[in-house]
């Protein structure tokens, strides 16, 4: 809501300058968002009349003006506007006038002709961000006038960011309601007295759609003159709100809508057909908007419609055939309450969003119609002449919004401001808000007045007492209340041990938005199955959701390669989207990837590029931080090297990925080298054990090494198993420490070097136990992998 | 008596010789070298002491005394200078083994947490401390959980104000975290204190706006929490959260879930209220959105409004970033770009 603070003076008129009365309303809710001049500055700019006009001797362009500034002499002013003609008057910035960017204004030569001053533009006095020629005042302007003064234009423009329940602040009249309270001034009144009428002209109008539209009034105004100009000052009080001049007839209404906050239409009245119906689409409905656009009417749209067809969208937007122009001579005046639910969402559904519907479907004061009615009779009678018939009210008391009557108690006020107020303090403020109040046992019953329709429950009244007291001056407090005991688990790991964990080997991390391009996502995806797609996304390349992240962590690593890193480390957390809409998942996942170099450049070691077991070891880290039963199993993934992937198990169950991208996919994914990814459950790898003890064992352990022959095709993976399955009380660990193929072994096989840790928790370990355990491995490997003693 | 100081001078030379072999011998074995030659079982002074037998009874003691000595001040000698040898060996190893302590270790670098991260993980810990838990909600969410539950009907005009991403009539990507209090809600009865941390989304894309954002929903109700409460805990938070005592604004303002609603301004932490870019010459900052839980929100989840009370707030991450660490642009927190999070270690 955007307003010049002069016509909100008009109103009410505070002792407060405007930097205090801003301040006031920022802090009742009303968040003032800019204060602006309304003008350039400047200064020693005139009204002037243009006395004659000859050509210019040297410039074809340029014309010699003789004005007159209400001087005794006319200045000689040389001026190159097309609009320059006899009689018109113009602001003139005289010689010693500044005008805005500092603009000195002295006697000047033009193509050798003397120039005492300037005609001006709109644009050059800073009114407005283009022009079209000087601009044109009205012919009542006085002559020699400070232009300043003239216009009024030491003013500025509110503009307040007005929160959807403060419709009622949507006009001029209800800042000022709202000023008059937060300041404790009175109103002033502003004529909205009855316009009697001078013709008994009526237009019919039925309403079918009573719950969408429980007051409809019509006025008719015959023979008024289309040619009449809207003056000067309804011109400027319009420019300072934000709108244009459209003609006498469009600005009253657009006048009145800003001053009292009732939005109005006219009709051109020779163009409707044996009277108006206010009623719902029906099929087959169609109209031409005011901006010429063409619309099929939905269903449900409340219509303003004659015999013919729709002539407007009620409360939204008037059609361009029954519109006003520069030929309307007799006016059918509309001014009406629609109801909040019948517009709420339905300028949107048609791509609209105008003054009219702003107000309506936050709400209208529904009492508010007679008044503007009036008021904007008033006005065009004064602009534009005419006679005025009667006003026909078409009104369905039943579905008008009831007034709220609600209780309001003490003991509450005190509960949820924290604050005990006065009994006199509250009726007080309450009063001033306009609302009435009847003193009961344990409080008051309010009753809400029509302007203030947001005011429903008895908490709404106690925010407004809050508001006026002032949020400044309620205490802060520390809450009482119970102790809550928190739920911390062991079972689960929190994930900030996780993402140190990363970092502290090097990781950045990463946060990619989780909508990403269809086709990268399908490059990188698991499965072929179709991600789930916004309706409305913002870019064809954030259109589905991610079921992975590695796109959004490929994409940082192209953004971060292009930029000259050569060695990349990256992890995000966050959900990937699975499914369909009925049946969504949305799993947190950890993943990460690796790029470049496994070591920071240095100089002290050759560097080396990463390879799997780099990646692997930063997965194993993360795992081993909750430990479990983790198995890493060679398995396919459509988006990784074939023969670098493990699918990744733990506790039996598939919970990620790890592996080289496939090379295949690094140019179209625009990446020069290796990337090592991986993924995992994050649910599956917070999930954690709680440890339990075992008794140190006394007695000395011993360490058995083996040389296991095997062939190259049997995997570390499948002789973990076998041993793991051996029962024994004495075999506490092994650990495979070297991989040897080449001299010394015959081809397709590979010697695997293996410790095995062997203690008793209770006694010496015996020789002949040791050898027996060592033949039961060695035994154990033969059988199922085939593997034999190296000698 | 000429024979006995002869001897003893003999004895003296040999003493002397002694001394000079053992400060010349550069090495251990030199100087083994020098104690066999002198000490050992045929060494030059050990000779003297067989042949002590031959001396005269009234010599013995005298020249047995001196040569005790000889033999006493040549040990000291030889272990001396066998301690001064290893004590250069040392010298001479460390200084060998000396390195440039200016060259860089390796692999030391540590990566970074993302920003958004880091400021999420302090508001963690500060709603941790004062007993609030932390809880999670689905980021596609169904309208009902987003907009209805939460007091904001199919045609309420902050329905529009969302800017939101729909996937069909329903479901759509939550515009807030303000659904994760339904979800709680919804289990559990009061006492309640939570956070909600997490993504949100919103249908906007500039230089202030990005499509996706990070906000911490809060949220406690008890039976008695009032609006000063929420002033109380907000102000310290943001306090706490900025390390310094700032001027905390709260200024009416209205969401339809929460009444009275609120927002809250602190002074610039820019320009300590003096005026600036950042808060638009103002001094004041918007930071948080925040009010009374509304009764029809209660009522949607079944608690009772009579009963309890409570309070909720809502905060931008990103935003509280950028004025912790001073980042003036919004749309690096998406870029991913390493020179800016390597900014934040």
């Amino acid at each position: 809501m955007k307003f010049s603070e002069k016509w909100l003076r008009e109103w009410v008129n505070p002792e407060l300058d405007t930097a205090a009365l801003v301040e006031k309303l920022t802090n009742a809710g009303l968040e003032v968002d800019a204060v602006e001049p309304v003008a350039g500055d400047f200064n020693g700019v005139r009204v002037g009349q243009v006395k004659s006009v000859e050509p210019h001797p040297d410039a074809d362009k340029l014309r010699l003006t003789r004005v007159d500034v209400g001087d005794a002499e006319l200045l000689e002013i040389v001026c190159g506007a097309s609009n320059v003609r006899e009689g018109l008057k113009v602001p003139v910035a005289v010689v010693g006038a500044v005008l805005p960017g500092d603009f000195k204004i002295k006697k000047a030569k033009l193509r050798g002709v003397p120039s005492f001053g300037m005609l001006c533009s709109s644009k050059e006095l800073g009114l407005t961000e283009s022009a079209d020629g000087l601009m044109e005042l009205a012919e009542e302007a006085p002559v020699g006038e400070d232009f300043r003064v003239y216009l009024g234009l030491d003013d500025v423009s509110i503009d307040i960011d007005l929160t959807p329940n403060r419709s009622d602040c949507l006009g001029v009249a209800g800042v000022a309601r709202e000023v008059g309270v937060l300041t404790s001034t009175d109103l002033c009144q502003v004529n909205c007295d009855e316009v009697k009428a001078s013709s008994d002209k009526t237009f019919p109008v039925k309403v079918t759609a009573t719950a969408a539209c429980p007051r409809y009034l019509g006025r008719v105004i015959e023979n008024v003159n289309p040619q009449a100009e809207t003056p000067v000052w309804m011109q400027e009080k319009l420019r300072r709100s934000g709108l244009r001049s459209l003609g006498p007839v469009v600005d009253v209404t657009n006048y009145v809508m800003l001053e009292l906050g009732q939005p109005m239409h006219a009709f051109d009245l020779d163009k409707l057909n044996n009277g108006i119906s206010v009623r719902l689409s029906q099929d087959g409905d169609k109209l031409t908007l005011l901006d010429g656009q063409e619309i099929e009417i939905k269903p449900d749209t409340l219509l303003i419609a004659d015999e013919k067809g729709p002539l407007a969208l009620a409360g939204i937007m008037g059609g361009e055939q029954s519109g006003v122009t520069e030929t309307t001579h007799n006016l059918f005046l509309e001014a009406a309450f629609f109801s909040p639910d019948a517009i709420a969402g339905k300028a949107r559904a048609y791509g609209l969003h105008t003054d009219s519907s702003h107000r309506f479907e936050r709400g209208v004061d529904p009492a508010l119609a007679q008044q503007a009615m009036q008021r904007a009779t008033a006005l065009l009678l004064d602009i534009v002449g005419g006679e005025a018939g009667p006003v026909t009210e078409v009104l369905s008391d039943k579905d008008l919004p009831s007034t709220a009557s609600i209780h309001l108690r003490e003991d509450r006020i005190k509960r949820v401001l924290g604050i005990s107020l006065e009994a006199a303090e509250v009726s007080e403020q309450l009063s001033r808000l306009g609302l009435d109040l009847t003193r009961v046992e344990d409080g008051w019953q309010v009753t809400v007045p029509s302007f203030r329709f947001d005011l429903a429950i008895e908490v709404d009244l106690i925010e407004e007492l809050g508001r006026l007291y002032g949020y400044d001056r309620l205490p802060e407090t520390r809450p009482q209340g119970t102790v809550l005991t928190s739920n911390i688990t062991e079972r689960l790991t929190q994930l900030e041990r996780l993402q140190n964990l990363l970092v502290d080997r090097g990781y950045f991390e990463a946060v990619t938005y989780s909508f990403v391009e269809p086709k990268l996502q399908s490059l990188l995806a698991e499965d072929d199955l179709a991600p789930i797609k916004l309706a409305n996304p913002i870019s064809a390349d954030l259109s589905v959701m991610r079921t992975s992240l590695w796109p959004g962590l490929v994409q940082a690593l192209v953004y971060n390669a292009n930029r000259q890193h050569e060695r990349v480390r990256l992890f995000e957390v966050g959900r990937v989207f699975k499914g369909d809409l009925d049946n969504i998942e949305q799993e947190r996942r950890i993943g990460g990837l690796i790029y470049g170099d496994q070591d920071v450049e240095q100089w002290s070691e050759k560097a080396r590029e990463v390879d799997f077991f780099d990646a692997k070891a930063d997965v194993e880290a993360l795992l081993d931080v909750t430990g479990g039963d983790i198995r890493f199993q060679a398995e396919m993934h459509p988006a990784l090297h074939p023969g670098q992937t493990a699918r990744i198990y733990k506790n039996g169950e598939a919970i990620g990925w790890l592996g080289a991208l496939h090379p295949k996919l690094q140019k179209p994914l625009d990446v020069n080298g290796r990337v090592y990814l991986f993924e995992l459950s994050l649910p599956a790898v917070l999930l954690a054990q709680i440890p339990e003890f075992t008794a140190l064992s006394k007695y000395p352990a011993i360490r058995r090494d083996l040389a296991l022959v095997v062939d190259e095709a049997v995997t570390a993976g499948q002789i973990e198993d076998c041993l793991s399955a051996i029962d024994s009380d004495i075999l506490k660990s092994f650990q495979l420490f070297d991989v040897y193929t080449g001299d010394g072994v015959e081809l397709g096989k590979k010697s695997l070097a293996m410790a095995f840790h062997l203690q008793h928790g209770e006694r010496t370990l015996k020789d002949d136990e040791v050898d027996a355990l060592i033949k039961t491995v060695t035994d154990t490997l033969e059988q199922a992998v085939g593997a034999t003693i190296r000698s | 008596m000429a024979e006995l100081s002869s001897q003893l001078q003999a004895l003296e030379e040999i003493t002397a010789t002694a001394r000079q072999a053992v400060a010349e011998a550069q090495d251990n074995r030199a100087l083994d070298d020098v104690r066999v030659e002198y000490l050992g079982k045929k060494g030059k002074i050990t000779a003297y002491l067989k042949q002590l037998g031959n001396v005269s009874v009234e010599d013995r003691p005298v020249i047995g005394k001196s040569v005790n000595l000889a033999k006493q001040e040549v040990t000291g000698l030889v272990e001396q200078r066998g301690k001064a040898l290893a004590e250069a060996a040392m010298q001479a190893a460390l200084k060998a083994e000396t390195v440039d302590v200016t060259l860089p270790g390796r692999n030391s670098e540590v990566g970074g947490l993302h920003p958004v991260t880091r400021t999420l993980q302090r508001i963690e810990r500060y709603f941790r401390n004062i007993g609030f838990d932390v809880a999670e909600g689905p980021e596609i969410e169904d309208s009902h959980h987003n907009f209805t539950a939460l007091n904001i009907p199919e045609t309420h005009p902050a329905r529009a104000m969302h800017d939101t991403f729909y996937f069909d009539a329903d479901k759509l990507l939550r515009t807030h975290t303000s659904p994760v209090q339904i979800r709680v809600m919804e289990e559990n009865q009061p006492p309640l204190r939570l956070i909600a941390p997490g993504r949100v989304y919103r249908c906007d894309s500039d230089l202030t706006h990005t499509p996706m954002f990070h906000q911490v929903e809060g949220l406690m109700v008890d039976e008695n929490i009032s609006f000063t409460d929420l002033k109380g805990v907000l102000s310290d938070f943001l306090q706490a959260f900025f390390e310094k005592p700032l001027k905390v604004r709260f200024r009416p303002s209205y969401f339809p879930f929460t009444e009275p609603s609120a927002e809250a301004d602190i002074e610039c932490v820019i320009c300590g209220g003096e005026g600036c870019r950042v808060c638009s010459h103002t001094g004041w900052i918007e930071i948080l959105g925040c009010g009374m839980v509304h009764p029809n929100v209660f009522e949607h989840v079944n608690i009772d409004s009579e009963k309890y009370l409570g309070f909720a707030f809502g905060l931008g991450v990103e935003r509280m970033a950028m004025l912790r660490y001073g980042v003036n642009d919004l749309r690096l927190f998406f870029d991913n770009d390493l020179r800016f999070l390597s900014q934040f270690k």
